[in-house]
């Protein structure tokens, strides 16, 4: 598989603030790639340095196999952009926006403009002024998903949509997916990336801290088990990777690295199983250990 | 008074918001006023010179159509005639931006919502603002009084409430102006436009009457001004009709803004259209100033076509009076008065060109901090691209309007087109290098970009005032115009025009690769 996107050792200082810390990021041709990592991590940052509007202090950066700050202009061609924070002209009409857009980047699909209009339920002609932050970010996604690119790249785009629109946005990424289109997608709603993301990068103080798919992150997480037993358990304690064991009676309660999952069941199964719940670490879980860790080194 | 909670939080807010702004727009209008008696003195220093000039005042229509009749030959009543009717205006500029900034700006950026949702009466926003102008007009008002007491105190006090009446009248038309359009930049364009024709019913009254008493200057607030007749008798009762109108206008603007939504207005926004034609940045730059670009246009033709039609009249005027002729030369060349006349209003215009193209440079800095041009800059459009489209407006432009004001000049005065319309054109490099220096600055520091007003504003400053001061020639040497020949009249000099010229392409060449090479900033 190619890649669509490659960084690495990416720095970029602004002024005594070092946004980029050597950041690594790779994004496959054709998959849907989560963003992830807390405010002032530098998502915005690295997407602005693959847009080609920052230059990066040092490091490498490719972007559908061409340099983003001296084919900018080439590679843009191919790519569509949606910013997190979409300001628009005062005066002009969500639809100019929308075809302006289009035609800068080399045209857009007119029934697919309908059809993302209607479904998207976004009214063209309010002006700029007149538009509520959650219909600017519609105005911006709809001239991304009606034009015919390779590679989206959307920073925190659902972060002023209603949950029905959150739920259409799913709807055209998977869309975009199922086209065999790239996206890189920077959220903070967790419940988007897992639903959608083939792979996500983790990064915190500009440097990437885990990358690579759900599944394989999992692995690097904990397991909760809740269970009741016909007799006393025996033996927990001493299996490795057993956490926070809590024994009262023949109800036990442990966290356990999911790799070490294995054997906590066999040990389980010897003293009978009456009800067991079992809950795989969730992105959420995953996400606050590395974003409190962000806090810990912080203090 | 739950109505009014809050106002004076809201006052105290305000006035640190306009802290430098309320200050130097104050000093530049109290400075006009109070240099002025110096400048006359010089002028008409002699009662013949000054009998000479109430003489003039007396038969030349055109000349009292520009600064209004005057009252009296005392350095007092010459002043209230010379810049009474100018500062007054500015004292309305100065309200009607204190009073749109607080108000309908607020609400259009969506502030508004917030502080009205604290502990803040329904009325407190809108009597705020007008407070924070009203504490601009009097300290104007006082500076007035104070510095020109010297000359008569019953005038100072006189000239100085008046101008703080025309100031305070505008602030409560732009309050009510503020309660109709849903955009602030509309409101205080409607506001100027009333301003406009304020200037305009009194221009025309004072053209057709040599004593203010025709019917048209009457129905103008600025007409009042000069009815209040400071220095020269002072009739106090027309302050009364400031008192009268204000209070009016004050209470259309309450019962306006009671009657109505926060953040909605009673000229609604119109619907635009469902889809665009807008295909190019360079389409996209002419959208977002043509508006601009047409002002400036009518403007400037019609600035021609005024002092076109003035300029015998004025030359006249000048010359019996040796100091005055001496600075229309020395702004206009020694050849003729009427060419010397031509050239000073024509290289005027020139610099006032210099704000037009800064401004217009600058929608590159208002689009690129507003993050409107990032996404613009995502899509398949290199940056030189981008910046093209705008500097075409601003140097085309600043061609165009200049162009438009030799054509409205040659309208007025009726004669000598070629050479009207060659120095109109002249002075294009010199307004060039303004923007030139406007460019290289958001190339190359953006965060400095504003600065290029600074830049054009000192220009202005050498330009009107310096000739006046007698400035010494290494001064005047730092404007890009002082090089430019003094056209009509003086022989043409390619060689400052080629160099400036060449100086501005290279400065526009610095800046743009400049700005390929920066980041972008927000």
């Amino acid at each position: 598989m190619t890649k669509a996107i490659t960084v690495s050792g990416l720095h970029k200082s602004f002024g005594r603030t070092h946004a980029l810390d050597g950041l690594d990021l790779e994004v496959e041709s054709g998959e849907v790639h989560g963003f992830l990592g807390p405010n002032g991590a530098g998502k915005s940052t690295t997407i602005r340095v693959l847009l080609g509007l920052l230059r990066p202090d040092s490091g490498a950066a490719r972007i559908l196999g061409r340099d983003p700050w001296a084919d900018a202009v080439e590679v843009h061609r191919r790519i569509a952009y949606v910013p997190g924070d979409v300001t628009l002209w005062r005066n002009l009409s969500g639809g100019e926006v929308i075809d302006l857009y289009g035609r800068l980047r080399g045209g857009l699909d007119p029934t697919r403009r309908a059809e993302l209009l209607d479904r998207f339920e976004l009214d063209p002609t309010k002006k700029g002024r007149t538009y509520s932050k959650g219909n600017r970010q519609k105005v911006a996604l709809v001239a991304a998903f009606a034009s015919d690119v390779d590679l989206f790249i959307l920073d925190e785009p659902t972060s002023g949509l209603d949950p029905l629109m959150e739920e259409v946005f799913r709807r055209c990424v998977e869309e975009e997916r199922a086209r065999g289109r790239t996206i890189l997608l920077s959220s903070h709603i967790l419940s988007e990336v897992e639903e959608l993301c083939d792979r996500v990068s983790i990064i915190r103080n500009g440097r990437t801290v885990e990358t690579g798919s759900l599944a394989d992150l999992r692995h690097l997480t904990r397991t909760s088990v809740t269970a009741e037993l016909a007799g006393a358990p025996d033996g927990l304690a001493r299996l490795p990777g057993v956490h926070d064991l809590d024994i009262q009676g023949n109800r036990v309660r442990l966290q356990v690295d999911t790799d070490k999952l294995d054997a906590v069941l066999r040990s389980l199964t010897t003293s009978g199983v009456r009800s067991l719940t079992s809950t795989p670490p969730t992105l959420e879980e995953l996400f606050l250990r590395h974003y409190q860790g962000d806090e810990v080194t912080a203090r | 008074m739950t109505a009014l909670a809050g106002t004076g939080t809201l006052l105290r807010f305000a006035l640190r918001r306009d802290r430098v702004m309320i200050p130097v727009w104050v000093a530049v209008n109290a400075l006009m006023v109070l240099t002025m008696p110096n400048t006359l003195e010089g002028l008409y220093g002699t009662p013949a010179d000054r009998a000479d000039l109430l003489r003039q005042l007396d038969t030349n229509a055109s000349l009292r159509a520009l600064t209004g009749p005057v009252f009296g030959d005392s350095l007092g009543a010459l002043t209230a005639w010379r810049v009474g009717v100018y500062a007054g205006a500015l004292a309305a500029v100065t309200s009607l931006l204190i009073v749109v900034r607080h108000t309908r700006d607020e609400e259009e950026s969506g502030r508004q919502e917030l502080i009205a949702s604290g502990v803040v009466g329904r009325r407190a926003s809108l009597t705020a603002a007008l407070l924070a102008a009203g504490v601009a007009n009097a300290v104007l008002a006082l500076l007035v009084t104070a510095g020109l007491a010297g000359h008569g105190a019953t005038g100072a006090v006189a000239l100085g409430a008046g101008l703080g009446g025309v100031g305070m009248l505008f602030a409560t038309t732009a309050a009510i102006v503020a309660q109709l359009t849903e955009s602030a930049r509309l409101a205080r364009g409607l506001t100027a436009a009333v301003l406009g024709a304020a200037f305009v019913l009194r221009a025309a009254g004072d053209s057709a009457h040599g004593d203010g008493s025709s019917p048209l200057t009457w129905l103008s607030p600025l007409g009042w001004l000069e009815n209040l007749r400071p220095f020269a008798d002072e009739r106090w009762w027309v302050l009364g009709l400031f008192a009268g109108a204000f209070a009016l206008q004050a209470v259309i603007a309450y019962g306006l803004a009671g009657r109505r939504d926060v953040g909605l207005s009673f000229l609604p926004t119109r619907p635009g259209p469902a889809s665009g034609r807008l295909g190019s940045t360079g389409a996209l730059a002419w959208r977002l100033q043509r508006g601009a670009v047409t002002g400036w246009s009518i403007g400037f033709l019609l600035a021609g076509v005024v002092y076109g039609g003035l300029t015998d009249g004025a030359a006249d005027l000048v010359r019996d009076n040796d100091k005055a002729r001496e600075i229309f030369e020395r702004m206009g060349g020694q050849s003729g008065l009427t060419d010397a006349f031509l050239a000073s209003m024509i290289g005027m215009l020139g610099l006032i060109a210099s704000l037009y193209i800064v401004g217009s440079v600058l929608r590159l800095h208002g689009e690129e901090t507003s993050g409107r041009a990032e996404p613009v800059l995502a899509n398949a459009v290199g940056r030189l691209r981008w910046a093209a489209g705008h500097l075409v407006i601003a140097f085309g432009g600043a061609a165009l309007i200049m162009l438009l004001a030799g054509l409205g000049f040659v309208a007025g005065h009726g004669k000598e087109a070629g050479p009207i319309l060659g120095a109109c054109l002249v002075q294009l490099p010199a307004v060039w290098v303004i923007g030139g220096v406007a460019v290289l600055l958001h190339g190359a520091a953006p965060r400095l970009a504003p600065a290029a007003w600074g830049v054009a504003g000192a220009v202005l400053l050498i330009g009107w005032i310096g000739p006046a001061l007698d400035a010494p020639q290494a001064v005047l040497d730092l404007s890009p115009f002082g090089h430019l020949p003094k056209l009509p009249g003086q022989a043409m000099a390619w060689g400052p025009v080629l160099v400036l010229s060449a100086l501005a392409a290279a400065l526009v060449a610095a800046g743009l690769a400049a700005l390929r090479r920066r980041d972008t900033t927000t």
